[in-house]
């Protein structure tokens, strides 16, 4: 058969679908909830067409326990939200993490807090999406600025779910979802994707939550290997304890498998000069505000400019950027971030930066997008 | 049942061998009798134990899953029947068993039991109804009867109690039972009719809680409060002819409601066949 690329006029909601559908997913369970809820329209139509199944559950909670219950039977699930859905969901994710059941949540991010700006922008859930749910747990968050990112994330998304068997969420914004572009989307033939793996050994030597592997071999319900899951801290049988020694193995492990991993994990894309004057980073639609006024740098001042997008926004990048400012340092006279929140990645980039660069920033949360004139001014340090 | 043939009893058959006990239930709960009733029902219906997934939620009857040799998922407060709707409609081969307390099912899950319900999605929930939060000690729950004594209503409780057999037959369940630990063989025939029926099944299940609600309520010990599910419970085909004066602190059991309704995964598979083009005339 010929290379079937898809060339589409498409939105960032319906791209995550459509990422959704070519990493295999074949299970949705979602509640309405502006701005996101084209995922759920789309993928009403799309899953049965692929014997996939779709639901419209009572609630957000609801919605990802019925994506969690599903995953256990061995299909891949996604869920999509947006601020307070997000917010309901976060019991789930933390289930999702203590039992290593693979799922992807889409949260579209709108202005908050609470019920807050619902057809407006924001990046006010970087923070929550990490540490939203209680207890120590390591979480994979990805995001995407672009119609084509939300679909390559979307596989990726579901990639990293099946390989460390957690929960993985994308976090894009209002304008990045609700946001037209002309794509290309390669044949589904020719993405990497990546399947959780089954257990092959007899049902009598399995051990569901076995600490030797740092990612369990999960069977699906039904397979014939009847095991136990729990959110509550489990012994390598998924029988809970309490016993110090594989409460601690438990802890550690689930933590591990992500923390050891972030080479793997963590991406970030750098663009513009290699010896720039100034560093801007940028992440979700302000990333296209960035690029913007960079162009209006380079028509007006002899400045090199280095443009970082942040691809993995959990595990944070620490290595990459780390490396990053070590490289960029003897040029770099600032590194200037913006987002539409008060600081939620910028105090990560102050942390790894280690005092080595002067910071400046440029923070917005009033349901706006981020104008390239903003940025610019930044960069520049032109007042008007 | 002769001592020394313990290990043919039916309920070994199903006892988890890498489990370790003892369980968490008190010395007289009525949680491990309908447990019982549950592996009896199953253990006459001869389910292949790999096609059922036991789901629960949290409370002492949610732990019931984790002590029975089948795939079992102990899952969040109250959303029990969210992953259950979950794994039924990912994979409708499988039989999926629900046991869930009043509290987990009528409270804090109250919203996805009357959704489920209304889904019709055959699924056979099990509430083990003992009146009370037990496990956290024994506060009040909306099954707890007015003028009950909890460690939340020192003054006994003022609010109305549902009744879960009524409240499910209103959102759509299509089979609805009641029954008691007292009275375990009718319990095992409701059980086995609630897995074999195509459709959301409810069976409450009265069980009983004397460390936590009949110590503060003149029923002390596990036989004080067997006795009052005895002397309480009323058969179906009797309650009708009760005059509504004796009905007063009594409760009817049986199966109080058998309904043909429309089962989910049954019309989700129609919609699969839509969408695919399947049944429709091809033309040539």
């Amino acid at each position: 058969m010929a290379n079937k690329e898809r060339k589409m006029l498409l939105q960032g909601n319906e791209a995550c679908a459509l990422g959704a559908l070519d990493a295999g997913c074949r299970f949705f369970a979602g509640y309405p909830i502006t701005p996101s809820t084209e995922i759920a329209e789309k993928l009403s139509e799309e899953l049965p067409k692929v014997g996939g199944r779709f639901i419209q559950m009572e609630d957000e909670l609801g919605s990802i326990c019925a994506c969690i219950g599903a995953s256990a039977m061995g299909r891949k699930s996604l869920t999509s939200t947006s601020g307070p859905g997000f917010s309901l969901m976060q019991e789930g994710i933390g289930y999702a993490c203590c039992t290593e059941m693979p799922v992807v949540i889409v949260n579209v991010m709108r202005g908050g807090p609470s019920t807050g700006l619902p057809t407006a922008p924001a990046q006010g859930d970087v923070q929550q999406a990490r540490y939203g749910s209680h207890g120590d747990h390591e979480i994979i968050v990805l995001s995407a600025s672009t119609v084509a990112e939300c679909y390559h994330q979307t596989v990726r998304a579901f990639n990293l779910a099946e390989k460390y068997r957690t929960p993985v969420i994308m976090l894009i914004d209002e304008v990045v979802a609700h946001m037209r572009q002309n794509v290309v989307l390669p044949d589904a033939k020719d993405l990497e994707i990546i399947d959780r793996k089954h257990p092959q050994v007899h049902p009598d030597w399995y051990h569901p939550y076995d600490n030797e592997n740092q990612v369990p071999v999960l069977a699906d319900f039904g397979e014939g290997y009847r095991y136990h899951v729990t959110g509550l801290i489990h012994d390598e049988n998924g029988y809970p304890t309490t016993v110090t020694e594989e409460v601690t193995a438990f802890i550690m492990r689930i933590n591990r498998k992500i923390s050891e991993n972030v080479d793997d994990i963590c991406r970030i894309e750098y663009l513009g000069s290699a010896r720039p004057d100034v560093l801007v980073v940028a992440y979700g639609s302000v990333m296209l505000t960035a690029q913007e006024a960079i162009l209006k740098v380079k028509e007006k001042h002899k400045l090199n400019v280095g443009l970082v997008r942040i691809d993995t926004l959990w595990p944070f990048p620490d290595q990459l950027l780390d490396k990053l400012i070590d490289k960029v340092k003897k040029t770099c006279k600032k590194i200037v971030i913006a987002e539409m929140n008060f600081g939620q990645v910028y105090r990560e980039i102050e942390r790894i930066n280690r005092g080595r660069l002067p910071l400046d920033a440029y923070f917005q949360v009033n349901g706006e997008l981020i104008q390239p004139d903003a940025i610019y001014k930044k960069i520049t340090g032109v007042k008007k | 049942m002769k001592m020394g043939n313990i290990p043919d009893h039916v309920v070994f058959k199903y006892l988890r061998k890498n489990k370790k006990f003892p369980h968490i239930f008190c010395p007289g709960c009525g949680h491990g009798i309908i447990l019982g009733a549950l592996i009896r029902a199953i253990d006459n219906l001869k389910v292949d134990k790999n096609k059922i997934v036991m789901v629960s939620g949290i409370g002492c009857s949610s732990r019931a899953p984790v002590y029975s040799d089948f795939s079992s998922f102990h899952t969040l407060h109250g959303r029990a029947l969210a992953f259950a709707t979950g794994v039924k409609l990912a994979n409708p081969e499988l039989n999926v068993i629900v046991i869930t307390g009043d509290g987990d099912a009528s409270a804090i899950g109250g919203n996805h039991f009357i959704h489920a319900c209304r889904r019709n999605i055959d699924i056979t929930t099990l509430v083990l109804n003992n009146n009370i939060y037990g496990m956290t000690g024994g506060q009040y729950s909306p099954t707890t009867p007015v003028g009950g004594i909890a460690s939340t209503a020192p003054f006994g409780n003022i609010e109305k109690p549902f009744d879960i057999c009524e409240l499910a037959n209103g959102a759509g369940a299509s089979f609805v039972a009641r029954g008691t630990a007292f009275n375990v063989t009718a319990m095992i025939k409701i059980i086995e009719q609630a897995i074999v029926k195509k459709g959301f099944s409810v069976v409450e299940a009265v069980s009983q809680c004397h460390t936590a609600f009949g110590r503060r309520n003149k029923m002390k010990s596990p036989v004080e409060m067997m006795k009052w599910q005895r002397d309480s419970a009323v058969d179906i085909r009797a309650w009708d002819k009760l005059p509504e004066e004796k009905r007063t602190g009594k409760f009817k059991i049986g199966v109080l409601a058998d309904h043909e309704y429309p089962e989910y995964t049954h019309e989700y598979q129609k919609i699969i066949d839509r969408a695919q083009g399947k049944g429709k005339e091809v033309k040539k």
